[in-house]
């Protein structure tokens, strides 16, 4: 059981067990499931400005979302402390070739820890994924009004079909940052 | 409380199982947009067929909340769905680049990995910024 718990899974055991949080949130308290809500929290929590977007009583509509993510943070760090992130990520060989054709050696870790870490955020590279990267991921999901776990988990199992064209617009998004972006940047 | 305990518990839970699926990885993320496995649509497609199959239960069943409404999910209008395509397009994008949407930025930030401190704070200035300029684009 141990074992199970400290080392990675395999999709059909890990899908399921994401898909449930669906139900779950849906019979504790009628919530439906998403996290990307909690960036315009904290906007209108601390720098809401006037804006219309961020006046909304945060605390009585984000509290359960706000609590959820902290519950998040939480369960990556029982993660790594049950089992050690810090090994080599199972990915196929192809995507290794790749790697090591952009200058990507360091494998050993969830991220490529020559790209993520505090020195890199001054290079062009770092600034690129970390600070635009950033930006865009919450610009986008604002906009489209869901981020993974909204629209492609939660609005797709409820049969949505804005959430499909949502999930084709997060896949051509990141189709244009591999086959195109990085090949420019690395 | 007893709801807190539950969501925050609930957070655990998912918090832990984004971190044992790789979900959280950029090796992961990279894979599969350049199509190169199954890993991660296996993940996200059995994801999906169990909250299908779970919704249309709970449907089924009619269960409803302690106030007595029926459960149900909030709807995706489909009348935004110019919105949800360009905003998709540049969530993509994002998730391309930090290898990360928004609930694994903070599986990794809690996983040690603290350099996600800074997507995390260029997320809040994105919304930020959408927020401000909301009512000049196209929805």
């Amino acid at each position: 059981m141990f074992d199970f718990l400290a080392n990675p899974w395999p999709w059909y055991v890990a899908g399921p067990l994401i898909g449930i949080m669906v139900p779950a949130l849906l019979l504790i308290g009628n919530k439906t499931f998403g996290i990307s809500s909690n960036f315009r929290h904290f906007c209108a929590m601390c720098i809401p400005a006037k804006i219309p977007y961020f006046n909304y009583d945060w605390k009585k509509e984000g509290k359960w979302q706000l609590i959820l993510l902290l519950g998040i943070i939480f369960g990556g760090a029982l993660a790594e402390l049950v089992g050690s992130t810090k090994g080599l990520v199972d990915i196929s060989m192809g995507t290794r070739a790749w790697l090591v054709k952009m200058g990507i050696y360091s494998q050993n870790s969830l991220l490529p820890n020559g790209l993520f870490n505090w020195e890199s955020l001054f290079t062009f590279k770092g600034f690129i994924m970390l600070v635009v990267g950033g930006f865009l991921v919450g610009f986008g999901t604002r906009y489209a009004a869901g981020c993974t776990s909204g629209h492609t988990i939660t609005g797709i199992s409820n049969l949505q079909v804005g959430s499909v064209i949502a999930s084709i617009g997060f896949f051509i998004g990141g189709i244009i940052t591999v086959y195109i972006i990085y090949p420019l940047i690395f | 409380m007893k709801a807190t305990l539950l969501y925050l518990s609930a957070g655990i839970y998912f918090g832990f199982v984004l971190v044992r699926a790789e979900v959280v990885s950029w090796f992961r993320i990279v894979e599969m947009f350049r199509f190169e496995a199954f890993h991660m649509f296996g993940v996200i497609l059995s994801a999906i067929v169990v909250g299908i199959i779970c919704l249309q239960l709970i449907k089924k069943l009619g269960l409803t909340d302690l106030e007595g409404k029926e459960l149900a999910l909030a709807p995706k209008s489909i009348d935004l769905w110019k919105s949800y395509l360009l905003g998709g397009i540049l969530f993509g994008l994002g998730w391309g680049l930090t290898g990360a949407c928004p609930g694994p930025m903070f599986t990794l930030l809690g996983a040690g990995y603290t350099i996600m401190l800074v997507p995390i704070a260029s997320a809040i200035a994105g919304v930020w910024v959408y927020g401000k300029f909301k009512e000049k684009l196209v929805h």
